[in-house]
């Protein structure tokens, strides 16, 4: 997949306007979704209608965001910086409720429930709907608290015993175990970088979430830790729903099975990851994905 | 091309290499100056003050019958009490020295021993009466003039009149160190008891525990109300709010208000309005909690804001609730700033005298507090009475008390900082 889309990169026809001052000049060009970002009910996980997000000043972030999210598929969100993939995926656990001055519009539903409902609390939306972040953000704590921290925090343990076997097949689930077994109380922040994302996600799937975001997870690590956690989100689809927001399109290539393209907020294109590499239906999309933008 | 450029930036490594060892020289010129200085004020605090630890004694051959005390054999503890210990001391003193006749000798030779001294033998007294018809070789404290010639601060050589010390007193003080009648002890009189106008019966410690009352009552106040407003300020107070800001410009201008204002607010307000009592350490603490609080909360606010957003969104991204991300995470990385914090408040708290002297804790106390409410003063006030006395004695025990509240502070400091050791964490 890589390969072919490296090739598609290179042999793709330069007829098109350079990029310089593109942004502008494309941005009327979105008036809606294009590809197959609508499930039509068939096992989705996430429903999203007329999503738009306002920060202060009524800066709008973005603008009428529809797509559905299906039970255990990895869904890769791809654009240019600052083009609200980031915004879109803090919206599904309300993680944009903390911030000062920000607002979210639109309808959207995990397995039909509306996650801005009244009766819906977001400390249990997060329970459900955990997060992964860009940076490794370790506890200054042990790594055995840092996972067993989410368990503790809801009571899934009931003794000591339960909450060993919550931490071992957290850590071994994130493909960590092996490593650090024996130094479970040592700090977590002593852990190299890909290490410590690691843990980051055994921290979430502690909790036993039905969603995992993951935010830019791998920008901050190598190649080999990077090719690490890609396995392991592999792995972690068999249980899981996972939106990753990657800026790597061959991340994308290799580990979703659908990809959104997101641009200067809107969301231009959702298909399936094959289909958007190969034959990408919006000229922007095209362009980001043959490197004339982004 | 770039031989040009390697010229160029040779030529100016000298000048570069020159000012940084300028700025190098600068720094340790000021730092071997402030030293300088406060290794000239230690030694000063501490050559005058360290000699107060000690006091003079004499020793006297003392008869307790019945007959002089003016008690019988039976007498109740009262008669005891109130018996005539003066005139035991003052045959005493006569037996040392049984040739002096005249009326203003024989008071100068009473004047020898403290004032003291019928008190300590009252205690020996009262704590064993059997001691009654016996002779008793007993140390009593020598009066501050006795003190300050046998410290060796009277000048023999000066004129007569400029002496405290006269020329027949000299006789006896050499006879007295002839015969071992006169030596050094420990100032145990110092640190058990309270302040008086004598000053070798002056003590520390009615001020020394009004100051442990005063500053453990403002840690106890301080400490959590600044915490606590900081906490709201930082994470849960909406920002980008009128009344919001309004609280925190007045919190920084309160912290550059001269305490001696706060005093008078603590006069108003506590004394006069909710009529708490006059002196107390409750009154000090909360005038020295209301000047403090702004500090505490400024550094507290400054320790929150250093800590990483990310490891908020970590907590709150699991599940946590807003308060479970802050107590849990939040609260106690920035613990070592807010220590801090508190750390300078209280170090300020300690030495600040001006809005205690409004609400009555300059007042002469000889009695040591024994509760929160009980009149008492605190060292830096005690320090500024005894530096107005005019008793020579009382210079020495200036520094002296300077030397306690030095270490009262290092004391305080030390345990904060040791506390603050606990909670710091590598990240």
């Amino acid at each position: 997949m890589t390969e072919a889309t490296l090739n598609m990169a290179a042999a793709a026809p330069q007829t098109h306007k350079p990029a310089a001052g593109g942004r502008e000049e494309f941005a009327h060009d979105i008036t809606g979704t294009v590809g197959k970002p609508f499930l039509d009910g068939k096992d989705t996980k996430f429903f999203s209608r007329g999503v738009n997000v306002f920060y202060t000043g009524n800066k709008q972030a973005i603008f009428d965001v529809n797509v559905d999210i299906g039970r255990n598929e990895v869904i890769a969100m791809i654009g240019p910086s600052g083009c609200g993939k980031s915004t879109f995926l803090r919206c599904l656990n309300r993680m944009n409720d903390t911030i000062a001055g920000c607002r979210v519009t639109g309808d959207i539903r995990l397995d039909g429930e509306d996650i801005h409902g009244k009766e819906q609390d977001p400390v249990l939306l997060r329970a459900r709907v955990g997060m992964v972040f860009q940076k490794p953000n370790p506890f200054p704590k042990s790594i055995y608290d840092n996972v067993a921290y989410g368990p503790r925090l809801h009571g899934l343990a009931a003794n000591r015993a339960e909450l060993d076997e919550i931490v071992e097949s957290s850590l071994t689930k994130a493909g960590l175990f092996k490593e650090v077994k024996d130094r479970l109380q040592t700090p977590g922040t002593g852990l190299s970088g890909g290490q410590q994302q690691r843990l980051c996600i055994a921290r979430t799937i502690a909790v036993s979430p039905e969603v995992i975001l993951m935010d830019e997870p791998t920008s901050a690590l190598d190649p080999i830790a990077t090719a690490t956690i890609e396995e392991l989100i592999d792995e972690l689809r068999q249980s899981f729903t996972i939106c990753i927001v990657t800026h790597s399109m061959q991340q994308a290539a290799r580990i979703s099975q659908r990809t959104a393209y997101f641009h200067m907020g809107k969301l231009v294109e959702v298909n399936n990851t094959k289909t958007v590499f190969t034959n990408p239906q919006h000229q922007l999309t095209e362009n980001y994905i043959t490197g004339r933008f982004g | 091309m770039s031989t040009t450029i390697t010229e160029k930036v040779r030529a100016s490594l000298g000048k570069r290499y020159a000012r940084e060892k300028r700025f190098r020289a600068y720094g340790f010129i000021s730092i071997a100056l402030s030293l300088m200085f406060l290794v000239l004020l230690m030694f000063n605090i501490f050559s005058k003050g360290l000699p107060a630890f000690s006091s003079t004694y004499i020793k006297l051959d003392v008869t307790l019958d019945a007959q002089t005390l003016g008690v019988t054999a039976d007498a109740t503890p009262e008669q005891l009490r109130t018996a005539s210990y003066n005139s035991v001391v003052q045959k005493g003193v006569q037996a040392l020295f049984p040739a002096v006749e005249e009326r203003k000798q024989k008071k100068a030779l009473k004047s020898l021993v403290s004032g003291d001294a019928q008190y300590e033998l009252q205690r020996m007294v009262l704590a064993d009466p059997k001691l009654i018809g016996t002779n008793q070789t007993v140390w009593v404290l020598a009066d501050d003039d006795i003190d300050m010639f046998h410290k060796g601060y009277v000048d023999r050589t000066a004129p007569e009149a400029d002496r405290r010390i006269k020329d027949f007193q000299l006789v006896w003080l050499d006879k007295l160190e002839a015969e071992g009648r006169i030596d050094s002890q420990f100032n145990t009189t110092f640190f058990t008891r309270g302040d008086s106008r004598e000053p070798e019966q002056a003590g520390i410690l009615s001020a020394l525990m009004g100051s442990v009352y005063t500053m453990s009552l403002t840690l106890l106040f301080a400490f959590p109300l600044g915490v606590m407003a900081a906490i709201y300020l930082e994470e849960f107070a909406p920002k980008n709010n009128f009344w919001v800001d309004f609280i925190e410009v007045n919190i920084n201008n309160l912290a550059s208000v001269p305490s001696i204002i706060f005093g008078l607010l603590g006069l108003a307000v506590f004394i006069q309005i909710f009529g708490m009592p006059r002196s107390s350490p409750l009154v000090g603490s909360f005038v020295l909690t209301l000047m403090i609080l702004p500090t505490i909360i400024i550094a507290s606010r400054a320790a929150l804001k250093s800590v990483p957003p990310s490891i908020r969104e970590g907590a709150l991204g699991i599940g946590a609730s807003k308060t479970q991300s802050v107590f849990h995470h939040v609260v106690p990385l920035a613990m070592p700033g807010i220590l801090t914090g508190t750390i300078i408040g209280m170090a300020h708290a300690v030495g600040e005298s001006a809005p205690l002297l409004m609400v009555g804790m300059v007042a002469f106390i000889v009695d040591v507090p024994h509760g929160i409410t009980d009149p008492a003063t605190i060292l830096p006030v005690q320090i500024y009475l005894w530096a107005d006395s005019p008793e020579r004695a009382f210079t020495e025990r200036t520094s002296a008390a300077i030397i306690i509240l030095l270490a009262f502070m290092i004391l305080m400091n030390l345990l904060a900082i040791v506390l603050r050791k606990q909670f710091e964490r590598r990240w």
